[in-house]
């Protein structure tokens, strides 16, 4: 059975369309969740896709928590429901307060557009499942926002109980000790600054992503997440297709 | 007074009677400040038109032509491919974030006013040198422009071009394109139909912003206005508020319920608002639908108090659509607004045409049952604007005043070679040019290739590239051979992605038309595009003119920016693109004429008579359509490993940018002198292939010169007798020129 995966659409989103492809690309089913809704109840999984929600005005995330799709996101990851926030998606689910710390603008003040390796740490979160610890991705990055910041404290805690997804081989951004991905305590709640819908296919110059996203459509089967990623981790380069 | 007015208001003595013969009485001030803005330059094309219409614009593909709000032509598939280009270059040259910001809006709403949702953005921007702080200024808020609204509106800016020379100093050029896609049936026009149907303004509230913006801004030289000085002196603080601001949050829900409104069949007729706003939009619609409409201007939401009727009725504020809709289907209209929270009001309805056919009267009332404010035939507004045969006059010709003068020929040029490279990745990094999942090959290439793909469009395998190309050098020299140059590098960038091309927009940018030389390089320009597109059967599906482009004083030189569309009929793998493989052949195709005349080279590293001035090497577009056809062909057929065309600096920058963009050096041989190596002769490309033999045998057989050039190999660039240089430091040069310059190091 393929997982079926909401992807939530607050005004002035703009990648919503992209990961409906690449979750169908890979497999999956996808549907996307008005802002307003306060029920996500028929899904899996949930992406909080990338953009401008509510045209990033106050500060990017600022505005969005307060949609009422929110409480509804809330709820669904205290039940324990895999949710991923790629780029504005991760800084709304920091101004939510469902993920610590926050984005600043990029050491440089300039938006940044290209394409960065990203290494996989060992971590809880349930978007690294398919991916060894160590591996290199080539993923798209697109923000002004994505310099990671928090508290000494907090940053000790992500480390001790592995909750750093994943780092910068070269930060891009000046973010703290270089993460460009983190997960909350129960490994279920994911924000990602790099855009793996964007290298699902090859075509588009790196495929690189789809690891991630395939741990949405094709969810660990039994209750232990860990015996799963065991089984399920594949040797071999960076972007190898999982069969 | 009168007088006083229509000239404040940008309006000739001529024309102010033209207008008042027109309604049989003279003009009340509103009235006359909708004639202003309606027969400006900007918006009546009144000097060009008479030239335009010597551009091709017909082919078997073409489902719009000129004249609408963007050409539109058949991809296959049932998908049509909407494309514009428009400059906005003197808002950027006042307020340069805004100025670019709402170029980009504007095209945008071009493009979905036809059905079509805009998928792809290129900019071709032109500044003066950067070692002039005010034109570092210019260029920084013009890129963060283009990022701030593009990014945050969701439309990924795919490619683009950015050049420097002296001509544009304190008036840059920021010419935006924007291409969108559709289904054929969803293809929708600007008019109005049904008498009784009504006129909804959607979007943004209407406020004192842009106010004149296209007769007093885009259509005057700054002198004229300011106090004669340079326009980076007080003259343009003046003009500030003729700039509009821009709300790319409003504008991506604009779009968005646009779409819907469309894809509902809500809506008979849509029309953008920009330059000349509500004035244009119902005078156009109206006109176009060869009906009338009454409009009150009451109804119209406003953000300040007190606004004049003639303000209102002005105004250029960003991010307002006005959709002509039947009255049973207003309160779905409504309700898809609201769930978009885009405000909808209802301004105008539309009246009946006169009973013979003539078109009908565009009325402004204070309230549906109130005073007439305004009462003037919808057409002379929109199409009976006056047409002038302005001046001409041929300069003295630079190619006599300055020949190519003989020179001490250099032995190396490895100096020159980085000097003249540059990574143009500082800008385009800053625009998210992969949104959407199409991008196959974005900036820094030949052409951006996009795959055809978008929420409601029929699936197809089949790709698009794109490009955009000006170059002022050669438009100097010969206005006429530049243009069809540019249109013919444009259409080979494309080639080199495999695409063949199918269709052209074009932006002419010149300078003040009231100078005969001016009007010369246009008809010239306009003569060599033609000439050009006819022979490589691109016909020209839209177009914009900015004139009035003048720095210190003194006109730009001609730069026609062409913008290029080609179709990949199967996009499957990824292209070749800039990529050289150890051990494989270089080869030449075309033939290279040693002559510097226009070269960056002459430009930058010329001393004396070669940088002024010489004839251009010659152009042979049965040629260059032979070598666009072969070149389509070899990538198509995936025999070549990687490719690049010869353009901007010569044989010697491609060489370099093949070498730099894949990490592998090269060694060239048989480039006879610095004038081979940098010459801009047209019509050649380089690629580099594991089947020599094979490639040089299909381009003779296509009547094209064709030459080995060497090898791909080792981890420096070699040029036999003229350049030896690491790659490490031509990296080096071409990572960090831009950087260092923006940041005012030298």
């Amino acid at each position: 059975m393929s997982g079926r995966v909401g992807v939530v659409v607050f005004p002035g989103s703009n990648c919503e369309h992209d990961v409906v492809e690449a979750i169908e690309g890979l497999g999956g089913d996808a549907e996307l969740v008005w802002h307003g809704a306060r029920s996500v109840a028929q899904v899996d999984a949930l992406v909080l896709p990338g953009g401008f929600a509510h045209g990033d005005y106050l500060r990017p995330g600022a505005i969005a928590r307060f949609s009422p799709v929110m409480d509804a996101v809330r709820s669904f990851a205290a039940d324990g429901g895999l949710v991923l926030g790629v780029c504005n998606g991760f800084q709304v689910l920091t101004e939510a307060g469902m993920l610590p710390g926050a984005l600043q603008k990029n050491r440089h003040l300039r938006f940044l557009c290209t394409t960065v390796s990203v290494r996989i740490e060992r971590s809880r979160s349930f978007i690294s499942r398919l991916a060894r610890p160590g591996t290199v991705l080539r993923l798209p990055i697109n923000h002004f926002e994505g310099n990671y910041t928090c508290e000494p404290e907090t940053l000790a805690e992500l480390r001790a109980e592995e909750r750093i997804v994943a780092r910068y081989c070269d930060n891009p951004n000046g973010s703290i000790d270089d993460i460009a991905g983190i997960t909350n305590e129960a490994g279920n709640v994911v924000g990602l600054m790099p855009h793996p819908e964007r290298a699902y296919d090859a075509l588009l110059g790196s495929s690189d992503g789809a690891i991630l996203l395939r741990t949405m459509v094709e969810p660990p089967r039994g209750r232990s997440r860990a015996a799963t990623a065991e089984a399920g981790a594949t040797p071999g380069p960076a972007g190898s297709r999982l069969v | 007074m009168g007088e006083v007015i229509h000239r404040a208001l940008g309006l000739s003595d001529e024309e102010a009677a033209e207008i008042e013969s027109v309604l049989g009485r003279p003009p009340n001030h509103l009235e006359l400040a909708m004639f202003a803005v309606m027969w400006s330059e900007h918006c009546s094309y009144k000097s060009s038109r008479l030239h335009l219409r010597r551009l091709p614009s017909e082919g078997e593909a073409v489902l719009v032509g000129p004249g609408e709000n963007a050409g539109v032509v058949d991809a296959g598939d049932g998908i049509a491919v909407a494309v514009r280009i428009e400059s906005h270059n003197h808002p950027s040259a006042i307020e340069p974030y805004q100025g670019a910001a709402t170029g980009v809006g504007g095209i945008l709403r071009d493009v979905f006013t036809m059905g079509a949702r805009p998928i792809a953005v290129m900019d071709s921007l032109r500044f003066g040198p950067l070692d002039d702080a005010r034109n570092r200024w210019l260029l920084e808020g013009v890129v963060s422009g283009i990022s701030g609204y593009g990014n945050s509106v969701g439309v990924p800016t795919v490619g683009g071009e950015v050049g420097f020379d002296p001509c544009y100093s304190g008036n840059p050029l920021v010419n935006v394109l924007c291409l969108g896609v559709l289904p054929v049936g969803r293809l929708v026009r600007g008019r109005a139909s049904g008498v009784g149907n009504l006129a909804v303004l959607l979007g943004a509230s209407t406020g004192r912003d842009g106010i004149g913006g296209v007769s007093v801004l885009a259509s005057a030289g700054f002198g004229a206005t300011g106090d004669g000085r340079a326009p980076s002196a007080n003259g343009s603080e003046s003009l500030r508020p003729s700039v509009q601001v821009g709300d790319p949050f409003e504008e991506k829900r604009l779009l968005e319920a646009c779409l819907e409104l469309l894809d509902a069949g809500l809506v008979v007729g849509i029309q953008d608002l920009g330059g000349a706003g509500l004035t244009c939009a119902t005078s156009e619609t109206a006109a176009r639908g060869g009906v009338g409409m009454d409009v009150d201007v009451s109804a119209v939401p406003r953000r300040e108090p007190a606004m004049e009727p003639f303000e209102v009725m002005t105004s250029e504020s960003q991010e307002r659509m006005l959709a002509i809709v039947a009255p049973r289907d207003l309160s779905r209209l409504l309700e898809v607004c609201a769930r978009w929270e885009v405000s909808a009001s209802v301004v105008g309805r539309v009246t009946p045409g006169q009973p013979d056919g003539g078109g009908g009267r565009l009325r402004v009332l204070d309230g549906w049952d109130g005073a007439v404010l305004a009462d003037v035939p919808a057409a002379a507004l929109a199409d009976d604007a006056p047409v002038y045969d302005r001046p001409r006059r041929a300069p003295a010709p630079i190619a006599a005043v300055a020949p190519d003068g003989p020179e001490a020929d250099r032995t190396d040029c490895g100096a020159d070679l980085l000097a003249l490279v540059a990574d143009a990745s500082w800008v385009y990094q800053q625009y998210d040019h992969q949104l959407f999942l199409n991008t196959v090959e974005g900036p820094g290439g030949d052409a951006a290739v996009l795959r055809l793909k978008a929420p409601g469009l029929p699936a197809s395998r089949r790709g698009l590239a794109l490009s955009t190309d000006g170059n002022s050098r050669w438009c100097r020299l010969d206005p006429r051979q530049g243009a069809a140059m540019t249109v013919a590098e444009s259409a080979l960038n494309v080639a080199c992605a495999g695409a063949r091309p199918v269709a052209a927009v074009d932006c002419l940018n010149l300078g003040n038309p009231e100078h005969p030389e001016v009007m010369w390089q246009l008809s010239e320009v306009v003569d060599g595009l033609a000439e050009a597109c006819r022979a490589l059967e691109l016909p020209v599906v839209g177009g914009n003119v900015s004139l009035y482009n003048e720095s210190q004083g003194r006109d730009i030189d001609p730069t026609p920016v062409v913008g290029v569309v080609g179709l990949i009929d199967r996009l499957e793998r990824r292209l070749p693109g800039l990529t050289l493989v150890p051990g494989e052949r270089l080869l030449l195709l075309g033939h290279t004429v040693a002559s510097l005349s226009g070269s960056r080279w002459a430009a930058e590293r010329g001393s004396g008579a070669a940088s002024g001035g010489g004839r251009l090497p010659p152009l042979d577009l049965a040629v260059h359509r032979a070598l666009v056809e072969l070149v389509v062909d070899l990538v198509s057929d995936g025999v070549v490993t990687g490719l690049h065309d010869v353009s901007d600096g010569g044989l010697g920058v491609a060489l370099a940018e093949l070498a730099v963009q894949s990490g592998t050096g090269l060694v060239a041989r048989g480039i006879a002198g610095h004038a081979e190596l940098f010459s801009e002769s047209p019509s050649r490309v380089v690629v580099c292939t594991a089947n020599p033999e094979g490639i040089a045998a299909r381009a003779r057989s296509a009547g094209l010169a064709v030459s080995e050039l060497g090898i791909a190999r080792g981890d420096r660039l070699v040029v036999e007798g003229l350049v030896d240089v690491a790659l490490a430091d031509l990296e080096q040069a071409w990572r960090s020129t831009l950087p260092d310059r923006v940041a005012g190091r030298h």
